[in-house]
């Protein structure tokens, strides 16, 4: 399961970084949002994997799932979300002011 | 325990919302509650200065929740005198903002206390994940604040500052993951009593995070070779935003120093002084860049942002020494180094607004209304910039050089540190004699604005705390020194944070993260 995972977020971490070393303000934003998510991902799996085990004490429990990755990840996914709309709505302003949606404002042939 | 350490970041934050609420009301009003909210941070700034200058460490756990597990707020003199800094540096961009560019866009005063907000909880955090957060907060206020507004530079300037800024946020939590997997902890007084302990199989990682966070403060504090976002995004901004962006490269610089002296200092074993190697160099290429960029720079608010980047090399030198002498004259240098930023971008508005539709290019113009008055306050400010006696900008460097003598980089510093002044003497020069010295003689000013006695008002003001840095310099020399002493001797900090029964509480703290912990 750790490779699998690893494999995951190392894909995802891939694709964002190229996606946001694009041109256009769209690839940028989505590469932004891929990176969001190989990161929640990542705090997430820095909990180490568990399966079917409590976050919180409970009598007769042998191991715990370390509840403070989900509380970092919860917290992460909120901003992630924020600053996601934001940039979209900044990058509908810079296409609006700029006539087009090349990241630097030239329009590229 | 004391609820005077969680004032300075409730009051921005109440008076943000109370903004907001208030949006229906006439300016004024507003106007009125952001200054006094701003003011009041100056007093309790002021307030703690003398509690914490006797060495106590305050920390506020918040919920009480005992640290490691909750979130602590702590008060030691640096993150004082950053609180005192961004005050007194936010008061007098606010007032030069009400003379009318805060009604130029919406929710101007929101998110100006809000930024205040994301400011001052950095300084104040103990724990590397709400200072994630407050970074956060503080980024996203100052986006609006960037394009407060409008205009076509203005936003395309925007666009790569956000970008740049989320791609730094997503490397900080990886640092902070990272940190968190083979440390079980992100109390920062925590994380540096494991990283003392650390077994040498886990290393790696942690270095590689340390790193990481590195890179992330670098990007924030526009160290060489992140410091490209910066030019365009604070010349294209509007004034006393970029006044108080003085401040924003000095929070990366403030992380860097947490990060130097109390995760990585002395006694973090096999990893002391890791950042030190890194951050010397750099900070010196830093410096030669920035003051080259602004013998290049084709307009005057272009070549303050570039002199800012300068300052941030400077800054960063004197904090690389390592030594108590450099970490002082580093923290004698940073309120110089807000305080002239800051003026310089608000004079340079004052001037541009007279040159019609030349704005600040460096072409010759009509001269200027008021040419007098403007051309001595800009020759103080480059004085103040340059680093030339009798002003502080002199005495920061006098301190950097003194302390580097004994550095095996002497010759090096020296050279840069010098050759930087020059650079910035001629590039100031040059600036100076296009806008007052070449301007025809026939041509009427342009447009006046206002009256200029009220307009400068701020500037004189930052002035004026410059000048109170040599005047009572023999006091802030002994409080930047007493700063440096408590940063080196980590132990004390920790102390503060975890309190006496540290052992029992490591114990506890490993038990609960069982399964994180090898």
């Amino acid at each position: 399961m750790e490779a699998l995972i690893a494999l995951v977020i190392g894909v995802l971490t891939a694709c964002g970084v190229y996606l946001t070393l694009r041109a256009r303000t769209f690839p940028v934003v989505l590469g932004l949002t891929f990176l969001s998510y190989a990161v929640n991902l990542f705090l997430f799996t820095m909990g180490r994997l568990t399966i079917g085990q409590p976050p919180v004490i409970q009598a007769g429990a042998e191991h715990y799932a370390d509840p403070l990755p989900q509380a970092l990840v919860l917290t992460a996914i909120v901003i992630s979300f924020a600053m996601t709309a934001f940039v979209i709505m900044l990058s509908l302003r810079t296409r609006a002011d700029l006539g087009n949606d090349h990241v630097d404002g030239k329009e590229v042939p | 325990m004391n609820h005077l350490i969680i004032a300075p970041v409730l009051l921005p934050l109440l008076a943000g919302i109370l903004l907001l609420l208030l949006r229906p009301f006439a300016i004024e009003l507003r106007r009125l509650l952001s200054l006094l909210a701003v003011l009041g941070q100056v007093i309790l700034a002021v307030t703690l200065l003398p509690v914490v200058h006797s060495g106590e460490i305050l920390t506020y756990t918040l919920g009480n929740w005992a640290p490691p597990f909750g979130i602590v707020l702590v008060a030691d003199r640096l993150a004082v005198w950053m609180l005192l800094t961004t005050a007194l540096l936010a008061s007098f961009a606010l007032l030069y903002a009400l003379r009318g560019s805060d009604i130029r866009g919406r929710h101007f005063h929101v998110l100006f206390q809000l930024q205040l907000f994301g400011l001052n909880g950095a300084f104040l955090t103990g724990d590397l994940f709400n200072l994630f957060v407050f970074f956060e907060v503080l980024l996203l206020a100052s986006y609006g604040l960037l394009v407060h507004g409008g205009g076509r530079l203005r936003t395309r300037s925007g666009l790569h500052f956000v970008v740049i800024n989320l791609a730094g946020s997503t490397l900080f939590l990886f640092a902070a993951g990272t940190f968190y997997g083979v440390l079980g902890t992100l109390n920062m007084a925590d994380m540096a009593q494991k990283i003392a302990l650390l077994p040498t199989e886990h290393l790696g990682p942690v270095k590689t995070a340390g790193l990481l966070l590195f890179a992330v403060f670098a990007l924030k504090g526009a160290l060489l070779p992140l410091h490209l976002w910066l030019p365009s995004a604070y010349a294209n901004t509007s004034a006393p935003v970029a006044a108080l962006f003085a401040i924003m490269t000095k929070v990366g610089a403030y992380s860097i120093l947490r990060l130097e002296t109390l995760l990585f200092g002395s006694g973090a074993g096999a990893l002391a002084g890791m950042i030190n190697h890194w951050l010397l160099p750099l900070a010196l290429l830093t410096l030669l860049v920035g003051m080259l960029g602004a013998l290049a720079a084709s307009a005057l608010r272009q070549q303050i942002a570039y002199l800012v980047v300068a300052s941030v090399g400077s800054l960063l030198i004197a904090f690389a020494l390592g030594s108590s002498d450099g970490i002082a004259a580093g923290l004698y240098y940073l309120p110089h180094a807000t305080f002239a930023g800051g003026a310089f971008f608000l004079l340079a508005d004052s001037i541009a607004q007279r040159r019609g539709g030349l704005d600040d290019r460096f072409e010759p113009a009509g001269q200027l209304a008021d040419g007098r008055l403007l051309g001595g306050l800009f020759f103080l400010v480059a004085v103040l910039v340059g680093g030339l006696p009798p002003l502080s900008g002199f005495v920061g460097k006098w301190l950097t050089l003194q302390a580097s003598i004994t550095h095996p980089w002497m010759p090096w510093i020296m050279t840069v540190i010098l050759l930087g002044s020059l650079l910035s003497i001629i590039a100031l020069a040059r600036a100076g004699s296009v806008l007052f010295y070449r301007a025809e003689l026939v041509r009427p000013s342009p447009n006046r604005t206002g009256a200029l006695s009220l307009e400068v008002v701020p500037v004189v003001a930052l002035l004026l705390l410059c000048s109170a840095l040599v005047l009572r310099g023999a006091a802030v020399d002994d409080y930047t020194r007493a700063t440096a002493t408590q940063l080196l001797q980590p132990a004390e900090y920790i102390e503060a944070v975890l309190g006496h029964d540290r052992n029992a509480r490591t114990e506890l703290s490993l038990n609960a993260n069982g399964v994180s912990q090898p």
